[in-house]
């Protein structure tokens, strides 16, 4: 009985990663290209993408290293773009930090932006799921996803500039993010907190090595939680 | 362009960092209960920090030099709108890329 719910868990998640392939595919297949052309080798490139993979954070490395940014300042940058992962580790614990350490510890490794916002979104929706169910369900979103992560990225470092620039592939990762967040905005605290997010990362994108981001998280985070207390009095009174 | 055994140090620190960050509550904290209050300002953690992560990636492309770029403008709209309404994100991504070369053949 168990067994066949974390298994039916698990391949739920898979379906519902499906889509997320059409997302991953170019931004690996940009990240491969992007870097071989910054003079990085085959090794060095997959280096990037199994040890650390996170998108977003590979960009930023890859950019500072350009412009010969000193290595600590390369690292911390990149480590900035990866603060929200804390945040995301932090909002998952409530589900499924009852879990074993190892399935814990796979769960940190395989922390992309695509797996939390499903299992989350998911785990919201459905409070009746067990932990083990929540955990295969994580899984199962990952299982299409990181290994085309690793794949295209290997695609990418080969083909390398035989994608002409007309296809725009710098915009799948924006698109991507923003198709996740129209789902997201289920209340008016969701909405509130989204409009301060991109108001204060804008206001503060002067601030170097992408705190602004952090600023505007925090300043977001802080909004939802209120504008829910706020509406909650409201529809009470 | 930075040298191999730099480039590896990088490599090697930005996976220890990021897993330390991934890691960190949900290994440390585990099974202990949070309190409501963290719990309430957790829930929001998603639509604070992509709607940021995103943003200036909208209005200022490294692909057309940090220029605002219409076609990128409108793909972004059309994208939320129909996530927004749809809560689909595969519709959402369909109708932005649709948009998105649309704009570029018509302005580009």
């Amino acid at each position: 009985m168990a067994a066949s719910t974390t298994n039916s868990a698990y391949w739920k998640g898979f379906r519902d990663g499906i889509p997320f392939i059409l997302v991953v595919t170019p931004f690996a297949l940009l990240f491969g290209v992007v870097a071989t052309e910054s003079g990085l080798n085959l090794l060095e490139t997959m280096g990037f993408s199994i040890v650390v993979i996170a998108g977003a954070s590979q960009f930023t490395a890859l950019q500072l290293m350009n412009d010969n940014a000193p290595t600590l300042i390369v690292i911390l940058s990149a480590l900035a773009v990866n603060l929200r992962m804390a945040m995301y580790s932090a909002s998952l614990t409530p589900y499924v930090g009852k879990a074993p350490i190892w399935k814990r510890a796979f769960i940190a490794y395989f922390m992309v932006d695509q797996a939390y916002a499903m299992s989350i979104v998911t785990y919201e929706t459905r409070p009746e799921m067990s932990v083990a169910a929540r955990v295969s369900y994580y899984f199962g979103v990952v299982t299409p996803i990181v290994p085309l992560w690793y794949l295209f990225t290997l695609v990418g470092a080969m083909v390398g500039q035989s994608i002409p620039p007309e296809m725009a592939l710098d915009f799948a990762v924006p698109i991507t993010f923003i198709a996740m967040i129209g789902p997201m905005l289920r209340t008016p605290a969701h909405v509130a907190a989204a409009v301060v997010s991109v108001a204060l990362a804008i206001g503060f994108a002067w601030v170097p090595y992408n705190l602004g981001l952090i600023i505007a998280a925090l300043g977001a985070m802080v909004t939802g939680a209120q504008a829910e207390l706020w509406f909650a009095r409201k529809a009470g009174s | 362009m930075t040298d191999t055994a730099t480039t590896w140090f990088i490599i090697f620190a930005l996976g220890i960092g990021t897993f330390v960050l991934r890691f960190f509550f949900i290994g440390i904290i585990g099974d202990r209960e949070l309190p409501a209050w963290v719990l309430r300002h957790l829930r929001y953690t998603a639509v604070a920090v992509l709607p940021g992560l995103v943003a200036p990636l909208v209005l200022w492309p490294a692909a057309t030099d940090g220029q605002p770029d219409p076609a990128r403008l409108a793909a972004a709209l059309v994208t939320l709108t129909v996530g927004y309404l749809t809560k689909n994100v595969i519709y959402a991504i369909l109708g932005g890329a649709a948009t998105l070369y649309l704009g570029l053949y018509l302005v580009g």
